[in-house]
């Protein structure tokens, strides 16, 4: 799913900045009334005792999953095995799954912002068409992952696919089994990707543009501005805001990618990712304590990307939260 | 604030009227012949078109073929036939499939709304200390890599007993949690819309805060229900991980799990042409609401993007 990161932004200051209204019954509390108070941990503990128990408690049986050493296979039999999961994962395929996800985020993610940003701006010109243009690209956003994977394998499945054929007719790639070989592998993979959430950051960026206002565009033409320095000293600095948004919620997606490397490739071919990695460790070699050890991993890696973004965009969340 | 706003659909036409004066003043200056303009415009909207409908005419296409079509890479099938439709829908597991999807897509939606309303109208109107922790908490679960959560689940729903539960039962709660997130920053959104004075109206009028919140803010918000519900239904529709993590057998698997694990009901035929139609299958049901919805889906996927 997309994410929301804590960071995303809502109103701005909205109409509950006014100070508050006398409360009826008013207790003389000046801040918080007690009946207030007890309501909002009433409505709000079925969303925490959830989270708290599917969320948060295995994210620490994870970690204690992680030290021991456990075996699927032959039920009851597991020790504490200190760090050696961690030892395992590093001198096994930790590192090369780090360097394919971080090349698909990298690569996928300014891809998108890109073609998106593209789109975006065709769409926001293109007034007569847009409501065909909306439906349309929420099309590949609207597709199931697993069936995105297995529309991209057969486009360039060698023999069932045209794509093969069609690039080594004008010289790119003959004889390349794409889905069978480093990097080519890789590259389909960004490409599906590409596809099915490039839209989704057209869609994001298009609502930054509708809300710059027209007659800053009018002054600047009337000033003399080409519409190359219209669009890098007017588009693009009003539209940060939005581009970082975008931004953030792609990255952490990608960096947490699964769907589609698992049915496109299986993670075979230079495109085994970290999610993938931690899966396969867990339930095909059924190693669960190193499955968890990676996953763990996967775990900090996100919070890492994440807590730089936070650094870098900061303090959005509380204009959500103030009130 | 964003798209997300309820009267924002009410503004569209007046937003559309600006444009039409904008591309008059535009025309007045030249800045640009309106030809060139225009073809430019109209290239790249048909290079979109093209760009995001491509792959699914192709798949179509893939799912019209059978016997040596299939592997002919041609552009469009030689003759098109209904068989690889008719042996998916034969194919008593992806019925089992569509059959679990539904009641775990559905169930997660209704569950998730229901749950995270009650906590998007606290955050969005209560006081109560902490907010910002508590809105950060709830918000950064969205963050969370699904298989770190996946791997510890696995062994708990083993322990529990519903590890490949039915109906893919033990997917609702896994579900939900991930959707809660999405729904609850929706939904507060939504409600900050609803102008306090009718709340307050209600409340002078002696309703209770339970009465107002049912009576008069959940009716008020339903556009913003709709959109949540609509997300929340896609979300859960697509979940891969904990399907295939939670689940083994046919009674149990959704769709996403089904697909990626079909090998085709044709006996010595490439399993592309069936796992083509199966695909289209599922795609429908999620093509139209994407068409009919449109204009909510769009305004639930940027709400919070943009700082109005």
């Amino acid at each position: 799913m997309s994410t929301i990161t804590p960071s995303s932004t809502a109103a701005g200051p909205g109409p509950g900045d006014r100070p508050p209204p006398p409360r009826r019954r008013g207790r003389r509390a000046p801040s918080y009334g007690r009946s207030e108070r007890r309501l909002a941990a009433l409505l709000l503990s079925p969303s925490l005792v959830l989270i708290g128990l599917v969320a948060a408690y295995p994210i620490g049986y994870a970690i204690w999953l992680s030290l021991n050493e456990y075996s699927v296979r032959v039920p009851g039999l597991s020790r504490f095995a200190g760090l050696d999961n961690y030892e395992a994962a590093f001198a096994g395929g930790f590192w090369d799954a780090l360097r394919n996800t971080l090349v698909f985020t990298v690569a996928s993610v300014s891809l998108e912002l890109i073609i998106g940003l593209a789109m975006a701006i065709a769409m926001h010109h293109a007034f007569r068409g847009r409501g065909l243009l909306r439906a349309t690209v929420l099309v590949p956003w609207a597709t199931i992952t697993a069936v995105t994977a297995i529309t991209w394998r057969s486009i360039f499945e060698p023999g069932v696919g045209f794509a093969p054929q069609l690039l080594a007719k004008v010289g790119i790639a003959e004889d390349v089994v794409w889905l069978g070989e480093r990097g080519y592998a890789m590259s389909v993979l960004i490409l599906a990707d590409v596809w099915k959430t490039a839209p989704f950051m057209a869609l994001l960026l298009l609502a930054g543009l509708q809300v710059i206002p027209e007659d800053v565009y009018e002054a600047a033409r009337v000033d003399g501005a080409t519409p190359w320095q219209r669009f890098t000293r007017i588009t693009l600095p009003l539209l940060m805001p939005a581009i970082l948004v975008a931004l953030i919620f792609r990255t952490l997606d990608a960096l947490r990618v699964f769907d589609l490397p698992a049915v496109l490739t299986d993670g075979s071919n230079g495109t085994n990712v970290l999610s993938l990695l931690a899966y396969q460790e867990l339930t095909q070699n059924r190693l669960l304590g190193l499955g968890a050890a990676l996953s763990v991993l996967t775990f900090a890696v996100v919070m890492i990307v994440s807590f730089l973004y936070i650094r870098f965009v900061g303090g959005n969340i509380r204009t959500l939260a103030k009130d | 604030m964003s798209a997300a706003s309820t009267p924002r659909s009410s503004t569209a036409p007046v937003a559309q009227a600006g444009e039409a004066s904008r591309v008059r003043a535009r025309s007045r200056r030249r800045p640009m012949p309106p030809l060139l303009r225009n073809t430019l415009l109209w290239l790249s909207v048909a290079s979109i078109v093209v760009f995001c409908l491509f792959p699914i005419y192709w798949i179509v296409n893939t799912s019209l073929k059978t016997g040596p079509q299939l592997s002919s890479g041609a552009l469009w099938p030689s003759e098109p036939s209904l068989r690889n439709y008719r042996s998916v829908l034969d194919d008593g597991d992806f019925l089992l499939a569509l059959r679990n999807s539904a009641i775990v897509a559905g169930s997660t939606t209704f569950l998730s709304i229901l749950v995270g309303s009650f906590a998007g109208y606290a955050l969005a109107r209560l006081r109560f200390p902490r907010k910002t922790l508590l809105l950060g908490i709830v918000l950064s679960i969205s963050t969370f890599p699904v298989i770190a959560i996946a791997a510890p689940l696995f062994k708990l729903w083993t322990d529990l007993g519903i590890y490949d539960a039915p109906y893919g039962l033990g997917l609702i709660i896994p579900n939900l949690v991930f959707s809660l997130p999405l729904t609850i920053f929706i939904l507060t959104s939504f409600f900050r819309e609803i102008p306090r004075e009718l709340e307050e109206a209600a409340l002078v009028d002696g309703a209770t805060r339970m009465q107002t919140f049912t009576k008069v803010v959940f009716p008020l918000a339903a556009p913003g229900l709709v959109t949540a519900a609509l997300l929340v239904f896609f979300f859960a529709w697509n979940e891969f991980l904990f399907a295939i993590t939670l689940t083994s057998t046919p009674e149990a698997r959704t769709v996403p799990a089904a697909i990626a694990f079909f090998t085709g009901s044709v006996r010595f035929e490439a399993p592309i042409g069936t796992i083509s139609a199966a695909s289209v299958i599922v795609m429908v049901p999620l093509v139209v609401l994407v068409l009919v919805f449109q204009k909510r889906i769009v305004a639930g996927l940027t709400a919070g993007a943009v700082k109005g």
